[in-house]
């Protein structure tokens, strides 16, 4: 297949047009005359993890709260791994961040005096459903911001150890695109599809975090040389069975307690109810054969039915529709939940590149926000559009002295010829692309601490799992593409396995177990108070190298 | 969790192929809309909502609890209509797009 080689320049180039990366762009052409482009894979009016809608505002401080307090909660919630400047920064700027997404026309309940009405301690009420479509129109009134949908970038492009620009391809058209600019921002979301997940046959994309979202971001830094931090801290949802649709709009929203298959509350006998906890105990009840668990929603009003019939279309339309499927909705039954498969996203817990105040990374020219920027767990969404300020405001004064540099013809020949090489095997692989998908999941599943085991692994098992990632890795090379689909998809996998060998050696090197279920290290199970520190690594010379560093506090100012 | 494009509703407009979060809906040999591999399908509604003309049906796999149910949504500038059939009801489900979620 031909491809076309196509090049753009442009003042501040951003890989992702989710929450973040659009709220940077627009926080760019908001204060200052530079050029953007925001490049996606999909499109932008409905791109990432948020396609469906969002169910509620999980990140504000309500009146009783402040930004110290909320640093307070995420460093307890997350057993003290936190980089408490970054979530400072964060909770700061939680409630302008707000304020702005209303004004673009996000709907947020209010109460009579016009206050918004919370759900929770730090969670406000709101209709998520457009959020993707609010935020699109607002970015297409800016002519300073070109958005190009539909282009799956893959690779940064790199001179003298500096981030320059990125290279990807159209996903619907034969071209090839080299895109240069004075500063790049990653913000291409966390990683799904790791681990085999909770329902592998016709529903396995039926998952909790985008499927779409396939660590590409991550993986372009760890080929790049950036220092990622946390990846061991995984995460997994609690969400309701089969559909994996949000939990916290019954839990948080009505107020359900988790009750196990006898009908007895269970959390509390495991510990204080962190957001861990309550998985953990779900999975621990399951596992003693006091399941099923639920969330106990037997005998709602027909009122708060149908109130909760509304919510989920507007966030997972998936669970309205169980519900009338057999007419037992769940006033009639109570909700059954069930862990999911683990995630590595950073809007939730830690993992993600290890980036200064301002969200540069360790790569000049880099900026990392949202779902792959680490240290700061529970940014949700406004904490991904308070980042995406961040980033974006120092952005426009980092460009003032940068100039646009550019790599030689054959270096992007290069890309183009590794791009174009899909297409043009002699031998075609034994495996499709999909089966070898299917194996990594397999092999994460199994020996990397997946639903199977209850998400527990050992050092033996990581042993097998390393051997086993890399066998695949070498199987990748010689996959092939019938069209720019299946192209996707071979890049989409290349970039997973990448995030599994990071993840992998993060697992192995946390030698205690820090959090239940994220990282359960069978051979350490306990919490050890001298782990009370990061895990970083760094992929060098084709290996990756991991080291701690000590924690970060709010008043600290760290500079890389 | 997938849909289903009925083809004789589809009017080829192409909306729904440009808001799939996964890039998973292209046009068949007769111009009409289609998802290429049904199991590849999030289940966000993104394309359900685009097309105007009803054309996309919304349904669970059977292996998460499907039972023959489906339901797709017409718009008008304030509401979204959600039409939910299941076995012998059809239920309409009308959100006023400014409401917030009481939940």
């Amino acid at each position: 297949m031909e491809l076309e080689l196509k090049t753009m320049e442009t003042d501040v180039l951003i890989i992702g047009g989710g929450t973040a990366g659009c709220f940077c762009a627009l926080t760019i052409a908001e204060n200052s005359q530079s050029n953007v482009i925001i490049v996606d894979k999909a499109n932008i009016k409905r791109s990432g993890c948020l396609a469906a809608g969002v169910n509620a505002l999980n990140a504000y401080i309500t009146d009783d709260e402040t930004p110290e307090s909320f640093v307070d909660y995420v460093k307890k919630d997350s057993e003290e791994i936190i980089r408490e400047d970054l979530v400072l920064s964060i909770a700061k700027r939680l409630n302008q961040v707000t304020e702005k997404i209303e004004r673009m026309g996000l709907p947020i309940l209010k109460d009579k005096e016009g206050n918004y009405v919370s759900r929770g301690k730090r969670s406000i009420k709101i209709n998520g459903e457009s959020i993707k479509p609010i935020l699109a129109s607002e970015v297409y009134k800016y002519e300073q911001i070109s958005v190009l949908n539909k282009v799956n970038i893959i690779d940064y492009l790199i001179k003298d150890g500096e981030i320059i620009g990125a290279v990807g391809f159209a996903v619907e058209k034969n071209v090839v695109l080299s895109i240069y600019a004075k500063a790049v921002v990653c913000a291409t979301g966390g990683a799904a599809g790791l681990y085999k997940p909770n329902n592998p046959e016709f529903s396995r994309h039926k998952m909790w975090y985008s499927p779409f979202n396939t660590g590409a971001g991550y993986a372009m830094g760890i080929r790049a040389g950036a220092e990622m931090t946390s990846f061991e801290m995984r995460f997994i949802a609690l969400r309701c069975k089969d559909t994996i649709a949000p939990t916290g709009t019954i839990a948080q929203g009505i107020g359900a307690e988790q009750i196990n298959g006898r009908g007895q509350p269970y959390v509390e006998k495991y510990g204080k109810p962190t957001t861990a906890t309550r998985l953990y105990s779900t999975i621990m009840e399951n596992s003693v054969g006091m399941g099923p668990c639920y969330l106990q929603t037997k005998g709602i009003s027909n009122g708060v039915e149908e109130q909760l019939y509304k919510a989920y279309l507007n966030m997972a339309p998936a669970q309205t529709l169980k519900w009338m499927e057999n007419n037992k909705g769940p006033s009639k039954e109570n909700v059954e939940i069930q862990g999911t498969e683990p995630y590595i996203v950073g809007g939730h817990t830690g993992s993600g590149y290890w980036v200064d105040i301002n969200r540069k990374t360790t790569l000049k020219g880099l900026y990392a926000i949202g779902d792959v920027a680490g240290g700061s767990p529970k940014k949700y969404v406004t904490g991904c559009f308070a980042e995406g300020e961040i980033a974006g405001l120092s952005a426009i004064e980092f460009i003032k002295d940068r100039q646009i540099k550019e790599l030689e013809e054959h270096e992007i020949m290069r890309h183009r010829n590794f791009i174009r090489s899909f297409f043009n095997k002699d031998n075609e692989s034994l495996y499709s692309i999909e089966e070898v998908e299917i194996a990594m999941q397999k092999i994460m599943d199994e020996y990397a601490g997946g639903i199977s085991t209850n998400y527990k692994y050992n050092e033996i098992g990581l042993k097998i799992a390393t051997e086993r990632i890399l066998e695949l890795q070498i199987l990748t090379e010689n996959l092939k593409a019938n069209n720019l689909f299946e192209l996707t998809a071979i890049f989409e996998l290349i970039d997973r396995l990448y995030v599994c060998k990071v993840l992998i050696h993060h697992l192995k090197d946390r030698k205690e177990t820090r959090w239940r279920c994220y990282q359960e290290n069978s051979d350490y199970p306990k919490q050890d108070v001298d782990w009370c520190k990061y895990l970083n690594s760094k992929y060098e010379d084709g290996e990756i190298k991991t080291f701690t560093r000590r924690l970060i506090r709010r008043d600290e100012i760290y500079e890389h | 969790m997938s849909i289903k494009i009925l083809q004789h509703k589809c009017i080829s407009c192409g909306k729904c192929k440009d808001a799939c979060p996964g890039n998973l809906l292209g046009f068949n040999e007769n111009e009409k809309a289609a998802i290429q591999h049904p199991k590849d399908c999030w289940g966000c509604t993104a394309c359900v909502k685009e097309c105007n003309v009803g054309a996309i049906r919304y349904y669970l796999g059977s292996d998460i609890g499907g039972n023959g149910g489906y339901l797709f949504t017409t718009q008008t500038d304030e509401y979204i209509n959600w039409h939910i059939v299941t076995k012998g009801d059809k239920k309409l489900i009308k959100i006023l797009k400014i409401e917030s979620n009481e939940y």
